[in-house]
């Protein structure tokens, strides 16, 4: 299958291993992977801080470079739920840039999405001999409802020993500029999250959104816990070779 | 000829609690520093949220039940004006008398104005969120009358001197012992061996609220649902002091947002499903009290029905931001929200809470006067998952913010960074710029503000040597 990486600002500029690792697992499970390379960033920020009007071209560009593509992916829950549940409103009066939005967002999924759903993959075949927890994170969760997906793909990891993160679908805090606009209740999340996280006692947290993990991993290291964090794509494209 | 009414307008400043002294971080600051309040709400939100989540779980149909309640109050709040005036009429033809108030002030001096006329000096009070948001207490003091309120928790806020943090609990953010003191302190009459020991402390409450109740003469209250095609008014409770102020004194005066409404007797079926569910964590609540107008012989023959607008119009202008009229003040969005849990309601600064209040506070009083509020969530969708009639609580916000009024500085930026964004070789150069970084610090520690928040408690990446677009040029 030929899939185009969208690739999101975020994992571009700070968190490429996520990005190449996508590439890298997708083309050894024998699909092409292609990136349009005029894409930038969803809107995504400007949209949740109050700024739709400053979206708007952002939303245009996206629209306009994957249009031509069948299937889009991203290593991110957030960004996808960002053009599957926003990109529309944004568009707004615009009827036809609403409709192709919709469309492009129908044909656009998240990492574990695409290939429990659409590739019909639970074993990748990875091997990664960590001792991990899963951090589901809330727009995987509550807007794409990918649901148990990631955690079937851990599952089949060899070598992987997962652990139950408690009070796993808890914020971590981040939301973006909410961590800097409300900085003092987003650390007493992200406190929270983090003691969650030494309590497994695993080497690893993972999850699907750069973001997230920026944030966690941003805690961790700062406190030197040594737990460090690792986009669900790198593990998934781990071998043992 | 027609004449030109202008624009619905919002609560007025100066009465009633739905603004705060605070933005929402400053007093969110406080509030995270205090050990106790943390631990409380903790413990509170915790219990609250294991209880409703078990007794929703053993409904097949509750999905089809919030999408029924979705309806229900999609309905009511596109046919108001009509369904009011029938309420209006039943109400009428039941020898109640219905006013109209047009704000807080109005309602103030409508329900002061009634107690003045029976001639009484002290009212008993069912909890009512309509009444905090409007500040009839206050008011009411300043006219030398005395309302006594007889919910335990809004009653241990009252002679705490205290601020309700909870729309179902309004003090949750007390503890037993805390609440102990507060009796010893300011309860009339109480024993000063009382323990902490919560049936005791109900037993102090009970033993002071009795003899109120036979006493009183005037009533005030609020409503949980009215019922346009009958004229009934109808208030869910737990404790049976609302049933007492219902039936007990001679005069009945219930203050009601007009958004309240329901449409017919039947359409309780649903909304008693879903209240005790999603709020108490209750298959059903103890108390249904249900009244239409006045019945001779039997529960108070002076029944008022003040009908408060308070920016409800101007909420119902707004074709997103609407459907947080369809809240039915359950509370389940404070219970599951993680900033609720580790801030409290005070932090809000209005008597709404959490993510309802985060979105309807300002809708209330126009977004410029609460503008903090509706960036005190960081979107995680909790509350949209929790709330029995599906209101989505993180597409309001999200649209509020786009309505408040947005810092200069920050406004130049995010300008500057979409303008960067849309045009790929700046955005690459950006992209440069950041790596260049790399040198300015080790691992983002002392950002410039406002990014040093971020900095106070969190390391940032070291960008990497090479962007994913660098690469896959490259490869």
């Amino acid at each position: 299958m030929r899939i185009a990486l969208f690739v999101t600002c975020l994992a571009d500029t700070m968190f490429p291993a996520a990005a190449k690792a996508t590439v890298l697992l997708l083309e050894r499970l024998g699909h092409e992977v292609v990136f349009p390379e005029e894409q930038t960033c969803c809107g995504q920020m400007h949209i949740n801080t109050g700024y739709q009007k400053d979206a708007l071209p952002l939303v245009k560009r996206h629209v306009k470079t994957f249009e031509p593509y069948d299937v889009v992916v991203a290593p991110s829950g957030s960004c996808v739920g960002s053009v599957r549940h926003q990109h529309a409103m944004v568009a707004g009066a615009d009827a036809g840039l609403a409709a192709r939005a919709s469309a492009v967002a129908a044909r656009t999924y998240e990492l574990s999405e695409l290939l429990v759903d659409v590739l019909g993959v639970e074993d990748v075949g990875a091997y990664y001999p960590h001792r991990v927890t899963y951090h589901p994170t809330c727009h995987s969760l509550r807007v794409l409802r990918v649901g148990d997906k990631p955690v079937r793909l851990l599952r089949n990891v060899r070598g992987l020993d997962l652990v139950e993160l408690p009070a796993a679908e808890q914020c971590c805090g981040f939301g973006g500029t909410f961590s800097v606009k409300n900085a003092d209740t987003s650390t007493a999340m992200l406190a929270d999250k983090m003691r969650h996280v030494l309590d497994t006692g695993a080497d690893v947290c993972t999850a699907g959104d750069a973001s997230c993990l920026m944030h966690i991993g941003g805690g961790l290291s700062r406190l030197r816990t040594g737990v460090r964090t690792v986009h669900l794509a790198e593990i998934l494209a781990s071998t043992e070779a | 000829m027609s004449t030109f009414l202008g624009m619905p307008v919002h609560a007025p400043r100066g009465v009633g609690h739905l603004r705060g002294d605070e933005s929402f971080p400053d007093a969110a600051r406080t509030a995270l520093g205090d050990s106790q309040l943390r631990r409380n709400l903790q413990h509170a939100t915790t219990t609250i949220r294991g209880k409703s989540g078990r007794v929703i779980a053993e409904l097949p149909d509750w999905q089809e039940l919030r999408s029924a309640g979705s309806a229900l109050k999609s309905y009511t709040m596109a046919h108001l004006p009509e369904l009011l005036e029938q309420l209006e009429e039943k109400v009428t033809a039941a020898g109640g008398v219905v006013h109209w108030a047009a704000d807080a002030n109005e309602a103030d001096r409508i329900v002061t104005d009634l107690v003045r006329a029976a001639g009484e000096q002290r009212v008993i009070k069912v909890k009512s969120m309509a009444t905090q948001e409007i500040g009839l207490n206050e008011a009411l003091e300043a006219a030398g009358i005395t309302p006594v309120e007889t919910d335990l928790a809004e009653l241990i806020v009252q002679l705490g001197n205290d601020k309700p943090s909870h729309i179902l609990v309004p003090a949750i953010h007390r503890n037993r012992s805390e609440i102990r003191e507060i009796f010893l302190r300011a309860m009339p009459g109480v024993d000063p061996k009382l323990t902490d020991d919560p049936p005791v402390l109900a037993g102090a409450a009970r033993r002071y609220l009795r003899e109120t109740f036979l006493s009183t003469k005037v009533a005030v209250s609020g409503a949980n649902f009215a019922i346009a095609d009958t004229g009934t008014l109808a208030v869910v409770e737990s404790e049976g002091n609302g049933r007492m102020c219902l039936t007990l004194p001679e005069t009945l005066i219930t203050v009601m947002g007009i958004e309240k409404l329901v449409p017919t007797w039947q359409d309780l079926e649903v909304f008693l499903q879903l209240l005790p569910r999603a709020s108490t964590g209750e298959r059903m609540n103890p108390y249904t009290s249900m009244w239409t107008g006045v019945t001779p012989g039997d529960g108070p023959q002076n029944f008022h029905l003040v009908l408060l607008d308070n920016g409800r119009t101007a909420v119902l202008a707004d074709e997103v931001g609407r459907q947080a009229l369809h809240c039915i003040r359950c509370s389940a969005c404070l219970n599951v929200c993680p900033v609720y849990e580790r801030t409290g309601g005070h932090a809000y600064g209005s008597v709404y809470p959490g993510p309802i209040g985060a979105i309807l506070s300002p809708q209330l009083t126009g977004v410029a006067d609460n503008a903090s509020l509706p960036y005190a969530s960081s979107l995680c969708g909790a509350c949209f998952d929790a709330c029995p009639v599906k209101i989505d609580i993180p597409s309001i916000l999200v649209h509020l913010r786009n309505q408040a009024p947005h810092p200069r500085t920050e406004a130049a930026v995010m300008a500057a960074a979409a303008y960067t964004m849309d045009h790929p070789r700046l955005y690459r150069s950006a992209q440069r710029a950041a790596k260049l970084s790399r040198i300015a610090g080790r691992r983002g520690r002392g950002l410039p503000p406002p990014l040093n928040g971020w900095s106070a408690s969190r390391d940032l990446p070291a960008p990497p040597k090479e962007t994913f677009r660098d690469w896959w040029r490259n490869r």
